[in-house]
């Protein structure tokens, strides 16, 4: 309970930080709307030469779209920015700060940072999801949206422990910066449904970087596609990766001796 | 620094001799610099194979479901087009825009100023430096990409020949219009906007996203009047296509033409931008 009153805590002075930037607003604004219409147009494009791709209509991709800007919406907002800190902390050595006080440091790594504007992007991709839901004939029944929603914080829970680990082999290795660049061209593969990759691309984008279980697999739950052994296998990959994870960054922790922060 | 006082002004032959002089040092210092990074600079291109290894699985499922190829175009050709993009978008990539507000804002520009000639100039030959540790470090990527991807790819001996010139004069068109675009960090500190929007104009009309003609007709002729494709389109297609000799040279022509028109706006808007430009720091 006191974890989320911290969450909360750190949410709110994240958040009045930010407000006091409100320029940044219009410019997230603008850069989201031109990532939408560069999105747009590429769908556009490849439903020029095809009518389905890989089994996948346009309004459905339509609706991949949707859910993968979401999701990015989210990483960024606050997954990214806290592993960056955690990253910057270890090489700079202030890492002392978060691991003094008395509370869980993992816990305290992963709320110290919001990127609130970042939000614009959650809110256009819901916008792009509804568009495409409203031009799927088939409809979305009730049990397909409870899935859809499981599905979508298994895959946030996924990538959060997928960063976290990244994060922590900056103990290690503390040149990690590329990191982000990495992650975000590797996420660009969200785009578009798993099933098109070859077969050693999807095995990547799917158990070591869990792309697939973030964005294609709640797409899949929205287009009537998902069978219930996939969703159960996204719940224990979840729960086995985050109990993984959490070892890790205990193991990790220990190789941290500060630097005079 | 000599110490004797120079009589006459330095005649022409010496001022280039000095020029070369200066070029070959910049590229050398770059190449050195950067051979240490190795590892970042890998990082860094793995990061972008991402981008058009998912365009080409993209394009190959659509060519696979129309038996083959999509326009005309054939899987293996695709293969090799996207193949030889890795290299185009390395070259592609410059002093951009962006790196001026560092520059202004840092107040690195004073010292640049101080210098005899323009920062243009020691930009071109750091990055043409860097650009051989590049291309050396994307060697063996091309080869696993082959492997995994298998191009079609023939080129004759002439097309070789005018790849190899045709990815410095994409190089040095992105330079000049980067460069150009970067003069508007003199106005504004949120160009970042608009260095955006222009990305996705390059991305649109310049074959890095699609090979050319995947694209609407209206689309490939307004590429025609503008520099982006010459950067991207033309050189893979140099090596990826089949273009007849003095189609080459045709190009490489746009080519030259594309990077004159880029310095003369840069020049322009240099002029113009360093009278507003007041030191902070530095």
């Amino acid at each position: 309970m006191n974890a989320l009153r911290v969450s909360w805590l750190f949410f709110k002075l994240g958040v009045l930080n930010e407000l006091q930037y409100r320029v940044n607003f219009f410019v997230s604004l603008l850069q989201a709307a031109i990532a939408l219409v560069t999105g747009l147009v590429v769908l556009a494009l490849v439903y020029s030469h095809t009518q389905e791709l890989n089994g996948w209509t346009q309004p459905e991709l339509l609706c991949v779209l949707g859910i993968q800007i979401l999701m990015g919406g989210v990483i960024r907002t606050s997954i990214q920015p806290n592993m960056t800190r955690l990253i910057e902390d270890v090489h700079d050595g202030k890492l002392d700060y978060a691991l003094t006080k008395p509370e869980d440091a993992q816990m305290l790594v992963s709320v110290r940072e919001v990127r609130i504007w970042q939000v614009v992007d959650v809110f256009s991709g819901l916008v792009v999801l509804a568009v495409g839901l409203s031009r799927i004939s088939t409809g979305v029944g009730p049990d397909d949206a409870a899935a859809f929603v499981l599905a979508l914080v298994l895959g946030a829970v996924l990538i959060y422990c997928f960063w976290l680990v990244i994060a922590t082999v900056a103990f290690w290795v503390v040149n990690m910066w590329h990191a982000v660049e990495l992650f975000d061209g590797v996420f660009q593969t969200g785009r578009w449904p798993v099933g098109i990759y070859p077969y050693w691309l999807r095995v990547g984008v799917t158990f070591l970087v869990p792309i697939a279980f973030a964005v294609t697999v709640p797409a899949e739950a929205l287009t009537s596609r998902l069978d219930w052994q996939t969703l159960l296998l996204a719940f224990l990959f979840a729960v086995s990766l985050f109990a993984a994870t959490r070892w890790f960054w205990r193991f990790g922790l220990r190789r941290y001796s500060g630097a005079s922060a | 620094m000599s110490a004797v006082p120079q009589a006459a002004p330095m005649p022409e032959a010496g001022r280039v001799r000095s020029m070369v002089d200066l070029y070959l040092t910049t590229a050398r210092t770059a190449v050195s610099q950067q051979f240490q990074y190795r590892t970042a600079n890998y990082f860094y291109m793995l990061g972008m194979i991402a981008e058009p290894v998912i365009y080409l699985v993209v394009w190959t499922t659509i060519a696979d479901q129309h038996g083959g190829s999509v326009n005309g175009l054939s899987a293996g050709y695709l293969a090799a087009y996207y193949i030889v993009w890795t290299l185009v978008r390395n070259m592609n990539i410059v002093f951009g825009a962006p790196f001026w507000e560092h520059r202004i804002r840092e107040g690195e520009l004073n010292r640049d100023l101080l210098r005899p000639v323009l920062p243009l100039h020691y930009d071109i030959a750091y990055f043409a430096g860097w650009k051989v540790v590049v291309i050396v470090l994307w060697i063996p990527l091309a080869i696993v990409l082959s492997l995994v991807f298998d191009p079609a790819l023939s080129p004759n001996a002439e097309q070789i020949a005018a790849f190899a010139v045709a990815i410095w004069g994409a190089y040095l068109i992105r330079t000049m219009f980067q460069e150009g675009l970067g003069m508007l960090c003199f106005w504004t500190t949120r160009g970042a906007a608009i260095f955006d929007l222009w990305m996705t104009l390059e991305l649109l009309l310049s074959g890095r996203l699609v090979p050319m003609p995947l694209m609407p007709d209206w689309v490939q002729e307004v590429a025609r009047f503008l520099p982006f494709q010459w950067a991207f389109y033309f050189p893979i297609q140099t090596l990826v296509g089949d273009y007849s000799g003095t189609e080459l040279l045709r190009g490489l022509g746009a080519q030259l033409l594309w990077i004159l028109i880029g310095f003369a706006i840069f020049r322009v808007a240099w002029k113009f931008a360093i009278r507003r430009y007041s030191a902070v720091g530095g």
